[in-house]
C-alpha cells in the first residue's frame, strides 16, 4: 500500500499518476532477446509508470515474469497467471507460457531500478535498504533520481548513504569542482567498491592522466589512502575471525577426544566415526522434521543436538562395554580394536545411508551474515558454531569440575586403585566418561554437518586434526586442547592467506612434528605425582 | 599410510568376492559385458554415482529393445572409491578378469591418467564422459565430454563480453590436480592473448575434499576490490563444491558483482546446496537439464523413472546433467559402432566409431569426429536459478569441433590431430 506521501513525491516529480494500467507495448520489449533493448525497456517502463512498474520488475527479477504468445504475464503462486499490464488474473491460464530468463547484466539493471523506485517508499526500513543497494551499482544516469531522492529524504543516515551514491555518480562530471567535492565525500566511505572507482583517477592512460585536474587527483590519492587503512583493519579482523571459526571447529572435533584420549588414555581411532554419527543424527532429524513437522523445519537443528549427543554417547557406551574395557592398559590393542570399529561404523553408515554424501541444509536462521564493515561480513553459521563450541566447552568444564560424575572421573584418572578403595565404581565411571566423550564428539558432528559434507568417510578427515589438537595441547589437559585448537585455527588461517591452502597444510603438519619433537609433553604438561602412572 | 593400504586390501577382497559370485550367476557367452568404472564412495561420489546410474539406465533401455547384435548387455559395476591407484587396479580387473567389451568410466583426469596404461597394455576401450583439459589423444579412449575449446574458452570469452559483465580481472580457482592446473595454464595463455596482465590473474588451489573456503572467499573479495571488474573461474571438483558454494552464498558475493563460472558443477552437485543466494552464478556445459527439446524431455523423463524404479535417494528430485548426457551419447554411439562393425572387437569398434552420429538430448545431432576421438558439441552457458536449474544465457549456433591440443599451449601446433594407431 502506497501512502499519500510517496504518491505525492512521484507526482511532484512530474510523472503522471493517473495511470492505472501499463501500456502493453512498454512491456513486450522486456522479453526481447537482446539485453541492450531489454535494459532500455526497463528504463522506459520506470520512466513511464514508476508505480505500476515495481511489481512487474520484481516478478522479472524473481524469474516469474513470462511470455504467453505476445502477452507479458506474471506467474503467481499455485499456478495462477496474471496479466502484467492490468494485473488482472487470467482464467483459464493461457497456454504456451515461457518464462523470461534474465542474465546478470539485466539482473543488475533490475536491482538498481527497483532500488531507485524504493527510494521513495514511505517506510524508512525499505528506503534504508534501497539506499544501500543503490550504492552498490551507481552510474551517472542516476544523478537526477538521486537529486530528487535527496530533496525529499529527511532521515540523516539514509541521507548519508544517498550522498555517497551521489558523489559516486558525479565522479564523471565535467566540472572539476564537482568532482573534487565528490572525491572528498567518498574518502569517508569504507566500501571497497568506492576505492575501485577512485583508483582510475590516480592512474595514467598513455601519457596523460585520466583525471586532468591535479587537485582532484591529489584528493583522490588521500581518499584512497584513508579508505585503504580502514580496509586493512577490517581484513585483519576478518582473518582473525576465520581463524577463530576454524579453531572452534577443531575444538568441537577434538573435545570428545580430549576426554577419551586425554583424560582416560584410550587411543580411540573411531573418534572420527563418532563425529559422523552426530552428523548423521542431524541429517536424520532433518528428514524427520521434513516429513512430520515441515512447519518447524527450521528448528530441526535444535532437536538434533540432544539426539546427536545421545546417539553418539550410546555408540560410545556400547564400544566401551563390549570392546574397550577389556583392553585398558594395552594401548596397542586398543588402537587396533578401535580402528576396526571405525571401519565397521563406516561400513554400517554406507549400508544404511548409502555411500554418497547426504544433504544437510542450513536452517534459514543460519544463512547469510552480519555485515560489520562493508568488506567484513561474518556468516551466521560460523558465528553460531563459535558460540556453540563455547557453550559445549563450558558444559564440559562444569560436568568435569562441578558434578559428582566429574569428580569420580578425575579421581579414577588420578589414582584408579585408591578411587576404587574409597567406593568409586570405577568400571561404571569409565563407561560413563567414555560415553560423555563420545557424546561430545556427537555434538561436534552436529556442528560439522552445517559446514562440511556429511558422508560415511567424513570422520577420516577429522581424526588427524583431532589428535593433533589433543597432542599439541598436552594430553590430559582441557585448557591445552582449547589453546591448541584456537592457536592452530588462527595460525592456519593467517598462513593460508599468505601461502595458499595446499602449502599451509604442509607447513602446519611439519611445524607440529617439529614442535612435538622439541616438546613431547605438549603445550601444557601435567605436573605432579600421578604423571608417570 | 598403513591404514589406507589396509582398507584398500579389504575393499579389494570384498569386491573380488562379490564378483566371484556374480560371474557364476551370469549367463556366460550370451551377454556382452560392459564395465562401469565410477567412484561410488569418497570425495568424487557426489558426481560419479549419477553416471553409474546413467550407464545402467542406458543398458536397461538397450536390452529392452533387444540388446546389441541380438545379445543382451551385462553391466559389471566396480567402485574405485575416489582412489586413483585403485582405478588402475579395477580397470585391470575389468579388462583381464571380467573380459568386458567396453568400459564407461572415470571423472577426474587423474583417474583417467591412472587407467590409461592399463587400457593401452590390454587394448581396452574406454569412454570418458567428462569435460577435461585436453593435451591427450589416445587410441583406446573416446572422449565424449568437452575439450577446453568446447567449454572453458567460450565461458571466459562470455565473461569478457558485454552481457557477461566485461570482466577484466580473473580468479582461477581449482582443486589441486592435473585438470585444473592444465585448464588454468590454457586460460592464462588465452587471457594473455586478450591483453589481460599477469597481475590481474589470481590462481588458487585447494586439496581434494577441502571444506573450509573462508580464506579463499575473503581473498576473492579482496582481489575483486582492487580494481577492475572481476570474475571467478572455478575448476573445483567433487564434494568441495558444496562448502564452497555455501560459503559463497553466506559471504554475500553476488553474481552481479563477482560472477563465478564453474566447469565441474552441474545440476547434480547443486542438489545439496541452497541455490537462492547463488542465483546468477554460471556454469558452462554442452547440455543443461533445462533445455527444451523432445530428445531432452525423453531423456529426463526416462532418468526420473529410472531413479524412482531404483529407489535412489531423493528420486523425486532426480536431475540430469552434462556428463550424464555425455555418458548416454557414448553408450549409444558404442552400440551403433558395434552394430556397424558386427563385432565387439576393440579395433573394429574403434574404426567404426569414426563419424557416428546420435540425436542427443542437447537438441543437436552430435557427431563423433572422423579423426580425433572427440565429439562435436554445442556450448551452452547457463546461470543458476533459484530452483537449482540453469537458465541458458548464451549458446553457440551449432556443434563445435574439439581441439584436444589447445593452440594456447606452445608446441601444440606440431601435434597430430589423430591418435597413433596400434
Amino acid at each position: 500500500m502506497y501512502t499519500l506521501r510517496s504518491l505525492l513525491a512521484i507526482c511532484l516529480l512530474g510523472i503522471s499518476c493517473a495511470q492505472a494500467a501499463i501500456d502493453p507495448a512498454l512491456l513486450r520489449p522486456l522479453a526481447d532477446d537482446d539485453s541492450d533493448r531489454r535494459i532500455a525497456a526497463i528504463a522506459a517502463l520506470v520512466e513511464a509508470a514508476p508505480e505500476e512498474a515495481q511489481p512487474v520488475l520484481q516478478a522479472m527479477a524473481g524469474d516469474s515474469l513470462a511470455l504467453a504468445g505476445e502477452r507479458v504475464v506474471v506467474l503467481g503462486a499455485g499456478g495462477r497467471v496474471f496479466d502484467a499490464a492490468s494485473n488482472r488474473e487470467l482464467t483459464p491460464p493461457p497456454a504456451g507460457i515461457e518464462t523470461i530468463g534474465i542474465n546478470n547484466r539485466v539482473r543488475r539493471e533490475l536491482a538498481s531500478a527497483l532500488a531507485a523506485l524504493r527510494l521513495f517508499s514511505a517506510e524508512r526500513e525499505v528506503r534504508w535498504q534501497a539506499a544501500q543497494e543503490v550504492n552498490q551499482n551507481v552510474d551517472a544516469r542516476m544523478l537526477p533520481l538521486l537529486d530528487r531522492a535527496l530533496a525529499v529524504e529527511k532521515d540523516p543516515k539514509i541521507r548519508d548513504r544517498l550522498q555517497l551514491a551521489h558523489a559516486q555518480a558525479s565522479l564523471g562530471s565535467t566540472d572539476a569542482a564537482v568532482r573534487l567535492a565528490a572525491v572528498k565525500t567518498l574518502g569517508e566511505s569504507s566500501d571497497p567498491r568506492v576505492r575501485q572507482l577512485l583508483l582510475p583517477l590516480t592512474e595514467k592512460q598513455g601519457d596523460s592522466w585520466r583525471e586532468a585536474d591535479s587537485a582532484v587527483r591529489a584528493a583522490a590519492g588521500t581518499s584512497i589512502r584513508s579508505i585503504e587503512q580502514r580496509l586493512a583493519w577490517a581484513d585483519n579482523l576478518g582473518r582473525a575471525f576465520t581463524g577463530l571459526s576454524l579453531g572452534s571447529i577443531l575444538l568441537l572435533a577434538a573435545l570428545g577426544l580430549a576426554i577419551t584420549y586425554g583424560v582416560m588414555g584410550v587411543i580411540n581411532m573411531a573418534h572420527g566415526e563418532l563425529l559422523m554419527v552426530g552428523a548423521y543424527s542431524a541429517w536424520a532429524m532433518q528428514s524427520v522434521f521434513r516429513t512430520h513437522l515441515s512447519g518447524a523445519l527450521d528448528w530441526y537443528l535444535l532437536a538434533a543436538i540432544p539426539v546427536g549427543f545421545l546417539s553418539a554417547a550410546l555408540v560410545g557406551v556400547l564400544m566401551e562395554r563390549i570392546v574397550i574395557r577389556h583392553l585398558y592398559g594395552r594401548p596397542l590393542e586398543t588402537l587396533l580394536a578401535t580402528w576396526g570399529i571405525s571401519l565397521f561404523l563406516m561400513q554400517v553408515a554406507r549400508t544404511l545411508f548409502g555411500a554418497q554424501n547426504v544433504e544437510v541444509a542450513n536452517p534459514s536462521w543460519m544463512a547469510g551474515g552480519v555485515e560489520l564493515l562493508p568488506n567484513l561480513l561474518l556468516p551466521w553459521n560460523r558465528i553460531i558454531i563459535v558460540a556453540f563450541s563455547i557453550a559445549v566447552l563450558i558444559a564440559m568444564w562444569a560436568i568435569l569440575n562441578l558434578s559428582r560424575l566429574g569428580m569420580f572421573v578425575r579421581a579414577v584418572t588420578q589414582n584408579r586403585p585408591m578411587a576404587g578403595c574409597v567406593g568409586v565404581p570405577t568400571g561404571r565411571v569409565d563407561t560413563l566418561a567414555f560415553g560423555l566423550g563420545a557424546g561430545i564428539a556427537g555434538l561436534g558432528g552436529v556442528a560439522l554437518s552445517q559446514i562440511a559434507n556429511v558422508g560415511p568417510d567424513m570422520g577420516q578427515g577429522y581424526i588427524v586434526d583431532s589428535f593433533m589438537v589433543v597432542v599439541l595441547g598436552g594430553v590430559g589437559q582441557l585448557a591445552g586442547a582449547v589453546w591448541a585448537a584456537l592457536g592452530l585455527g588462527v595460525f592456519t588461517k593467517f598462513l593460508e592467506g599468505w601461502t595458499g591452502a595446499v602449502v599451509a597444510k604442509i607447513v602446519v603438519l611439519v611445524l607440529i612434528i617439529v614442535f612435538i619433537q622439541k616438546r613431547p609433553q605438549g603445550l601444557f604438561a601435567l605436573k605432579g605425582r600421578f604423571v608417570e602412572s | 599410510m598403513v591404514r589406507r593400504n589396509f582398507m584398500k586390501t579389504i575393499s579389494a577382497v570384498a569386491v573380488t568376492a562379490a564378483f566371484g559370485l556374480n560371474s557364476f550367476a551370469a549367463l556366460a557367452a550370451e551377454t556382452i559385458k560392459v564395465g562401469v568404472l565410477h567412484s561410488l564412495s569418497g570425495t568424487m561420489a557426489i558426481s560419479e554415482t549419477a553416471l553409474k546410474e546413467t550407464v545402467l539406465m542406458a543398458i536397461d533401455e538397450i536390452n529392452s529393445k533387444g540388446g546389441v547384435l541380438g545379445r543382451k548387455l551385462e553391466p559389471v559395476v566396480v567402485d574405485p572409491a575416489s582412489n586413483w591407484p585403485l582405478f588402475a587396479e579395477k580397470a585391470r580387473q575389468l579388462l583381464s578378469k571380467d573380459k568386458v567389451a567396453v568400459v564407461f568410466g572415470c571423472w577426474t583426469s587423474v583417474s583417467r591418467k591412472s587407467v590409461l596404461p592399463v587400457f593401452k597394455e590390454l587394448n581396452g576401450l574406454l569412454f570418458y564422459p567428462v569435460q577435461y583439459e585436453g593435451e591427450e589423444l589416445e587410441y583406446n579412449v573416446f572422449y565424449t565430454g568437452a575439450a577446453p575449446n568446447q567449454q572453458a574458452i567460450p565461458a571466459v570469452e562470455y565473461l569478457m563480453s558485454k552481457d557477461g559483465g566485461e570482466a577484466k580481472r580473473f580468479v582461477l580457482l581449482g582443486t589441486d590436480y592435473v585438470y585444473p592446473r592444465t585448464t588454468n595454464k590454457i586460460l592464462r595463455a588465452f587471457l594473455k592473448s586478450k591483453g589481460v596482465a599477469d597481475a590481474d590473474i589470481m590462481e588458487e588451489y585447494t586439496p581434494f575434499g577441502h571444506s573450509d573456503y573462508q580464506t579463499i572467499i575473503a581473498k576473492i573479495k579482496k582481489f575483486s576490490s582492487e580494481g577492475k571488474k572481476t570474475a571467478v573461474v572455478s575448476t573445483i571438483n567433487g564434494d568441495s563444491n558444496v562448502p564452497f558454494y555455501k560459503e559463497l552464498g553466506n559471504a554475500g558475493i553476488k553474481a552481479t558483482d563477482v560472477p563465478v563460472v564453474a566447469f565441474s558443477v552441474g545440476e547434480e552437485e547443486l542438489r545439496g546446496v541452497d541455490t537462492k543466494p547463488l542465483v546468477g552464478h554460471l556454469a558452462s556445459w554442452n547440455y543443461f537439464m533445462s533445455l527444451k527439446n523432445p530428445e531432452n524431455e525423453k531423456f529426463t523423463k526416462a532418468y526420473r523413472a529410472w531413479a524412482v524404479k531404483q529407489k535412489l535417494p531423493n528420486a523425486d528430485k532426480a536431475v540430469t546433467n552434462d556428463p550424464m548426457e555425455a555418458t548416454y551419447i557414448g553408450i549409444h554411439m558404442w552400440k551403433q559402432a558395434v552394430e556397424k562393425a558386427k563385432s565387439t572387437d576393440v579395433d573394429k569398434v574403434i574404426a567404426a566409431m569414426a563419424g557416428q552420429s546420435f540425436k542427443a538430448p542437447s537438441g543437436f545431432t552430435i557427431k563423433m569426429d572422423e579423426k580425433n576421438h572427440h565429439l562435436h558439441k554445442p556450448v551452452f552457458i547457463g546461470e543458476i536459478k533459484a530452483d537449482g536449474q540453469f537458465n541458458v544465457v548464451w549458446k553457440t549456433p551449432g556443434p563445435v569441433r574439439a581441439q584436444p591440443w589447445s593452440p594456447f599451449i606452445p608446441g601444440n601446433e606440431q601435434r597430430k590431430d589423430q591418435p597413433e594407431g596400434r
